[in-house]
């Protein structure tokens, strides 16, 4: 023991570390703060050491060449022992950061812990944040399957409309005219060198500060920040009503930690590995790319936005709101904590969360893709061609074979693009059926250099007996007078 | 410094420079003057890519393939290796393009990226169409758009005929910016 003892004083005469080491981990916290609301921040930091520390691990193994890596990633999933659970638990530890990111930046936000004096503190959280979101980019570009592929195409697509730098920018990021051997090793020289590095030198300003400045206080309600007095009021909540880090609010962080990545790790066991999707050849055209998770939101936004305000909103919009995100401690620095008194805040918080959720729900079947195996996959139901005429049955195969079914479901099967065409009889007249047909309109390419006369009046025959067994087809209103006035049976329409 | 004290000039006499100040001032100038020398390679290694792109370097003509490997009035899916490409590229220097041969050596050829955000287009030749897997873009069979979210038709590369072969003029991927090497015969692209 006391030889112990002895090696330690040696170590400590020299590095004189004891005491900050003491004095960090005692550090008093405000009573309430020891919560279990303000374990994110070590969570992510957990996280980050183990993709630090998985990441190391992979690159053991990975090849980081355009022509290799996507092999290299499959020896890992199948020959490397091990080599797919690592590969899980970086990828679901990438996943899980981003969410434990953004939840301790949204409980930071309503907790007003960005007021004064902790402004700097979350500066620094934003490019964190931003970093974050840079490391799960980049690192679904050293995946280097089809999806990354295409997801860089997508990006280059974005740098590609900022007016005059845009073709700079493109070779910038590709390090070359296109998407190949340059574009993965600068890519890789980000994911684990640059951002890496600077999210290292970042994190321990963001502790530095979390330590000299003292946890943020539980907010109370009426509890107003002022420049003037807060230090000191701070400093006399800390001390007089204070409770030592080391024991009484570690414990939390450490069992939070700990949940965490036995979470990631069971992820990566059960769900497995990311990928890697097929192998990033160009040629190979018959694929149907989507982002990583966390950037299936951004997906499903470039799909639903304005074409002619796609691009002002794609440069401006993020300009927007890392300004606002780094003005935010300037434009409100003082004033109440509480969320209880910031309903604004609030409301911000959730209508941001419904709408991200919303997006990312929407992508994960996006819509507004055509089904490109939709014509050719599932044939007319038959229930749709009982009883139908020859000529009504010409027209099911025009609409099989021109592809209408690529963007409509009949029988719940067939692309969303378009409305579903079960019952569109009931609302659309022979002659609407047909403008629809020939013109197109809205979202749908007009057909009528593709379509010959025969073929439309098939097609529109078999449109017309879409519609609810018990109702009659459309007709048009104008007509449908005439023939009554003429004492016709109302069920014609011609 | 601890022996501040006895040696420090006065701190208001500002006309006075001590040697050791002006060594020090040097000193700092040296070390910058090394910096800006060595950042100037740097900056045009790190701006290469541009820089060459500004050059046209990238672009140069490529064949296709025999003629006749195109039947006319079909829209067919070839494929060529990019002029600039690295061994290690494995197979991403493969670029494909859809080509569209009217009559005689009429031709379009049409890059495979989608003028919306790069998506690779698909051809339907039963309906005419090039549909888009990412947001919905389609276009007709002349590359004009028909629908869905794209500014534009898909771009086009300019070609011609050498010895029996279709030859593009192509290197770098297009986007709504880097299509201006990618000139059109006609000069428009929505057509
Ligand atoms: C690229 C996708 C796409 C294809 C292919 C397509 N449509 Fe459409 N279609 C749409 C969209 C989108 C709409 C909605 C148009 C609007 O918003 O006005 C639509 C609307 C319609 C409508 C009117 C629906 C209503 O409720 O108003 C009919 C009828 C129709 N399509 C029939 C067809 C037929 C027949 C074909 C094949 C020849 C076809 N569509 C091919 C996308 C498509």
């Amino acid at each position: 023991m006391s030889r112990l003892k002895q090696i330690g004083n040696w170590f400590e005469q020299r590095l004189q570390i004891a005491g900050v080491i003491r004095e960090t981990a005692t550090h008093p916290v405000p009573r309430q703060s020891a919560s279990w609301w303000y374990v994110f921040g070590s969570a992510a930091l957990t996280i980050f050491i183990l993709q630090v520390f998985t990441g190391i691990m992979l690159a053991l193994i990975y090849v980081p060449s355009a022509g290799e890596a996507w092999n290299s990633l499959q020896y890992l999933n199948h020959d490397v022992t091990l080599g797919w659970f690592l590969r899980g638990v970086h990828g679901w530890g990438s996943n899980f950061m981003v969410a434990v990111v953004l939840i301790h930046m949204a409980q930071v936000f309503l907790f007003g812990a960005y007021k004064f004096p902790r402004e700097l503190t979350w500066i620094l959280g934003v490019f964190l944040l931003l970093m974050t979101l840079g490391m799960a980019f980049t690192g679904q570009v050293l995946r280097f399957d089809q999806d990354a592929y295409w997801g860089l195409g997508i990006g280059v697509a974005i740098m590609g409309r900022v007016p005059i730098l845009g073709a700079s920018l493109v070779h910038l990021l590709l390090g070359g005219p296109i998407i190949a051997g340059d574009t993965l090793s600068r890519f890789f020289a980000l994911h684990v060198f640059v951002i890496p590095g600077l999210l290292i030198g970042f994190v321990s300003l963001h502790l530095l500060m979390v330590l000299k400045l003292g946890i943020n206080e539980w907010p109370m309600p009426g509890r107003i920040v002022r420049r003037s007095t807060y230090v000191q009021e701070y400093h006399e909540m800390a001390h007089r009503d204070g409770v030592p880090f080391v024991p009484d609010a570690v414990w939390k962080d450490m069992f939070f930690s700990a949940a965490i990545i036995v979470s990631v790790m069971a992820c990566a066991a059960y769900f497995g590995p990311f990928g890697p999707s097929g192998y990033p050849d160009p040629t190979i055209v018959q694929t149907i790319p989507k982002p990583d998770f966390f950037f299936l939101w951004i997906y499903a936004m470039l799909a639903l936005l304005p074409p002619q305000m796609e691009t002002a909103i794609l440069l401006i919009a993020p300009v927007v709101v890392l300004g606002f995100l780094i003005l935010l401690p300037f434009l409100s620095g003082e004033g109440e904590k509480s969320w209880k008194r910031r309903p604004i805040a609030v409301v911000t918080v959730l209508l941001i969360a419904v709408a991200l959720g919303t997006f990312t729900k929407l992508a994960t079947y996006s819509p507004w893709s055509p089904v490109m195996d939709g014509w050719s996959g599932d044939p007319v139901p038959v229930e749709y061609l009982n009883g139908r005429s020859p000529l009504e049955r010409q027209g099911a195969l025009v609409f099989q074979v021109k592809q209408c079914r690529n963007c409509h479901s009949i029988g719940d099967s067939g692309g969303k693009r378009g409305p579903a065409l079960d019952t569109i009889a009931t609302t659309l007249t022979r002659d609407q059926l047909v403008r629809q047909v020939i013109q197109g309109g809205g979202n749908m390419p007009a057909y009528g250099k593709n379509l010959n006369p025969a073929e439309v009046t098939a097609l529109v025959s078999f449109l017309e007996t879409l519609h609810l067994p018990g109702r009659p087809p459309a007709r048009d209103a104008a007509q449908a007078t005439v023939t009554k006035q003429e004492n016709s049976p109302p069920a014609s329409n011609r | 410094m601890s022996e501040a004290p006895t040696h420090a000039p006065q701190p208001d006499s500002k006309a006075e420079i001590s040697r050791r100040d002006l060594f020090a001032k040097i000193g700092m100038m040296l070390n910058g003057l090394a910096v800006v020398v060595l950042a100037t390679p740097v900056v045009g290694y790190l701006l290469a890519p541009i820089l060459r792109g500004e050059r046209g370097q990238y672009q140069r003509w490529v064949s296709l393939g025999d003629l006749d490997e195109f039947p006319e009035g079909q829209t067919r899916l070839a494929q060529f290796r990019n002029p600039i490409s690295n061994a290690w590229d494995g197979d991403t220097d493969k670029i494909p393009c859809w080509v569209r041969r009217l009559t005689g050596e009429q031709f379009q050829v049409f890059a495979i990226n989608c003028a919306h955000l790069g998506c690779p287009v698909r051809w339907f030749p039963q309906s005419g169409l090039f549909m888009c897997p990412c947001h919905g873009g389609v276009y007709y069979q002349d590359g004009s758009r028909a629908s869905g979210p794209p500014p534009r038709g898909l771009f086009q590369y300019s070609y011609k005929v050498e010895d029996g072969k279709l030859m593009i003029e192509a290197g770098q991927i297009p986007t709504l910016s880097t299509t201006a090497s990618l000139q059109t015969r006609s000069g428009g692209c929505q057509g």
